[in-house]
Formats: C-alpha cells, structure tokens, sequence
C-alpha cells in the first residue's frame, strides 16, 4: 500500500455525473466506464493535489460505511485500473497541472 | 478529313442525405449511372452541394473491404482508409478525392464516415438501428447484429414508413431529435423512405419469449445508446462531442428496452 499517492482525472476523457454514478468516456480507444457512487466521489476530488488517502479519509469514510484500510485498499484499485486505461494519473508528487478535465453535472 | 479528338468529360450527382448536399464526381459515366441507381430517392434536382468529391476508380480486385477502416485528422484533412477505398476530405475547401473499387457500396462506406464527421459538429450521429414514421412520430429500433433491426423493420405495419432496416440517421433539430430517411439498408436491402419526424423513443432490442417494454434512465440508457453509435474518428474532441450528443439526446429521448417476439404483435407496443 503506498501512503502517499495522488490522483488526478485525465484531460484525454470525456465525463458526465448522472445521479450518483459518472460517465467517463476515453478519448485515446471510446471505452465507455461507468462509475459507481464510492468511485464518482473519489473521481470528483481527484484534483492532483489531495492525497488519495486523504481522499479516502475525507471523502469516502466519512459517507459511507467501511473500514478505512479496506476503503484505501479499494481505492488504490480502482485508480490503478483507471490509470491502465489512461481516463486516470496516479504519482507520488502531487499533480498540480493534470486535473484539467470537468465533470459536467447534470 | 476531319480532327477526331477525345475529351474526358466528368459526369456528377448530388446527392442529398440528411438535408446534405454532396456533389460526386466521376469521369466514368457508368459509375455515376450507378451512383444514380444506388442512390434513388436521394438525388438533389439542384447542382448546389455543400461538399465535392472526385471520385476515382481503381481495379475491382485491388484491395479488401474486410480491413478495419482508419480515419484520422491531418493537417487540415480527414484522411479515410479502408481496404477499398481511401478518402481525404478538407471541411475547410469543401473539397474531397475519393480512390475506390468501382463498387457504390463502397462509396456508401465514405458517405457515412463523412455524415459521420459532419453530424457530430451539429449535435446528431448515425446509429446502427432501423427506424419508421407511425403517425408523425419517429421510433428507433437499435442492437447489434441480429438483435432484430431488420425484423423490426419486417414487421412494420402498412401504415408506417420505414426509414432504414440498418442506419438510423439522427439530427439535433434545436431542442429535439429527429430521424431521417437513409438510402443505407442492411438485409432488407431497400432504401428507406426519404422523410424526416421527430423520435418518440428509442428501443433498445432484445429477442424473448414475450413482447416487453422496460425504461431505461441515467447511465444504463447512456451505455445502450452509446454502444449503437456508429463512431470512427479516434479523435479526442470528435469522442468528446459525441459523448456530449449521447447524454443530450438520452436525456430528452426516452430510452427503452423492448424485448419481442418476432411477429407482428410487437408492434401493438410501439404507440
């Protein structure tokens, strides 16, 4: 587990928030993601400069029932596998020029 | 005696989809005489185009139609590849050459990338469904291969028009969407009739046991939608604006899914 990540969304997508999931279209391949609730909330703070764990912590424990290890251990995951398909940018330096891309809410 | 000399004369035709003028121009008459046939009910009586393209034709056995079609942006062009053909086009000029196998199917190939590209600036897109006019009103039947567009189509009762059995053609018409006839057909291999109405609902096709309508909303009726779009263009702001067309039109347009039977009592459903 690496304490100190930091995400940010990519500029290369495209993403809508409708109700409590997101949309995230992928402007490198179309792939279409559809974001649950927890993802949507970690997706909307990912601003490059807030530690994924401070994310978590803030964001994600504070409004949903779940063990913080277990919180920070999903949300690692899921933005390892965002980043894989590039809609994501995960760094040990905060990212302070990467969170350009919006999610238009509806 | 006499000079005898030999001047290649280029023959054209507009023709007009989707309220779109393109000229087509050809030096081999039999190939426009062709284009003529397999464009029937979508010529333009005027020579006014928006966009002209030169046409010219390579051996019928030169390439596949099978690759996988490119299309990229370059320099001011769009470039389109496939097999059989291959297209630049520059929106700016207005101007496009088209190489191609003396086939209109392939043709049919570069109209649709080309409406493609053009439809996705003003909102609309083409969709892989078949659609008919019932009482002024538009509806989509969309899926994949086999999922039932042509059988829809099949079914439809005398008193509908049918639009297309295989690509709908989508426009923004300010704060609605409307269907359009295509000359583009899939099994049914019939033009569809040349007519526009707006869209009452778009049904997302399943085959079953028993005709049924469920709704769809927010991201599931995104998702159906959008894996229906025809979409070539690898480019991030073309993905961006056709991601933005999809989420507009799934919010105005109610999306169902319909599972049928395929007989005619499928379409005491769509009122």
């Amino acid at each position: 587990m690496t304490n100190n990540q930091y995400v940010a969304r990519s500029k290369a997508i495209a993403a809508r928030a409708l109700g409590d999931e997101t949309m995230v279209m992928s402007a490198r391949n179309s792939t279409l993601f559809t974001l649950d609730e927890v993802a949507s909330v970690i997706w909307a703070a990912a601003d490059g400069v807030t530690p994924l764990q401070e994310i978590v912590r803030r964001q994600v424990c504070s409004r949903f029932d779940v063990a913080p290890d277990i919180a920070l251990q999903d949300a690692e995951a899921l933005v390892a596998n965002l980043a894989e398909h590039g809609i994501m940018l995960v760094s040990d330096q905060p990212l302070e020029t990467a969170a350009g891309a919006r999610t238009d809410a509806r | 005696m006499p000079s005898v000399s030999a001047v290649q004369q280029t023959s054209s035709v507009v023709v007009k989809i989707g309220g779109l003028p393109i000229r087509l121009r050809c030096d081999d008459p039999a190939f426009v005489r062709q284009i003529e046939a397999r464009y029937a009910g979508y010529l333009s009586d005027s020579n006014e185009a928006r966009f002209d393209f030169a046409i010219e034709l390579a051996p019928p056995d030169t390439n596949s139609p099978d690759e996988d079609v490119s299309v990229a942006w370059n320099s001011g062009n769009w470039l389109l590849e496939r097999g059989d053909f291959r297209a630049t086009w520059n929106p700016s000029t207005a101007q496009g050459n088209i190489w191609q196998t003396p086939n209109p199917f392939s043709l049919d190939s570069v109209l649709r990338i080309v409406h493609t590209l053009i439809l996705a600036r003003e909102g609309g897109f083409l969709l892989h469904a078949s659609s008919a006019i019932r009482n002024g009103r538009a509806f989509l039947f969309s899926g994949v291969s086999g999922a039932g567009k042509t059988t829809m189509a099949r079914l439809a009762p005398p008193d509908a028009a049918l639009l297309t059995d295989e690509i709908s053609y989508i426009t923004r018409n300010e704060e609605r969407y409307d269907a359009v006839g295509t000359p583009f057909y899939g099994e049914l291999a019939r033009a569809g009739e040349n007519l526009q109405a707006p869209i009452e609902a778009l049904y997302l096709l399943a085959k079953g046991p028993e005709n049924k309508i469920e709704t769809l909303e927010g991201a599931e009726a995104v998702r159906g939608l959008m894996g229906n779009i025809l979409f070539f263009a690898r480019d991030p702001e073309f993905v961006k604006l056709v991601f933005d067309s999809a989420l507009d039109f799934a919010a105005r347009v109610p999306v169902r899914r319909l599972t049928f039977r395929p007989d005619p009592s499928v379409w005491e459903l769509i009122v």
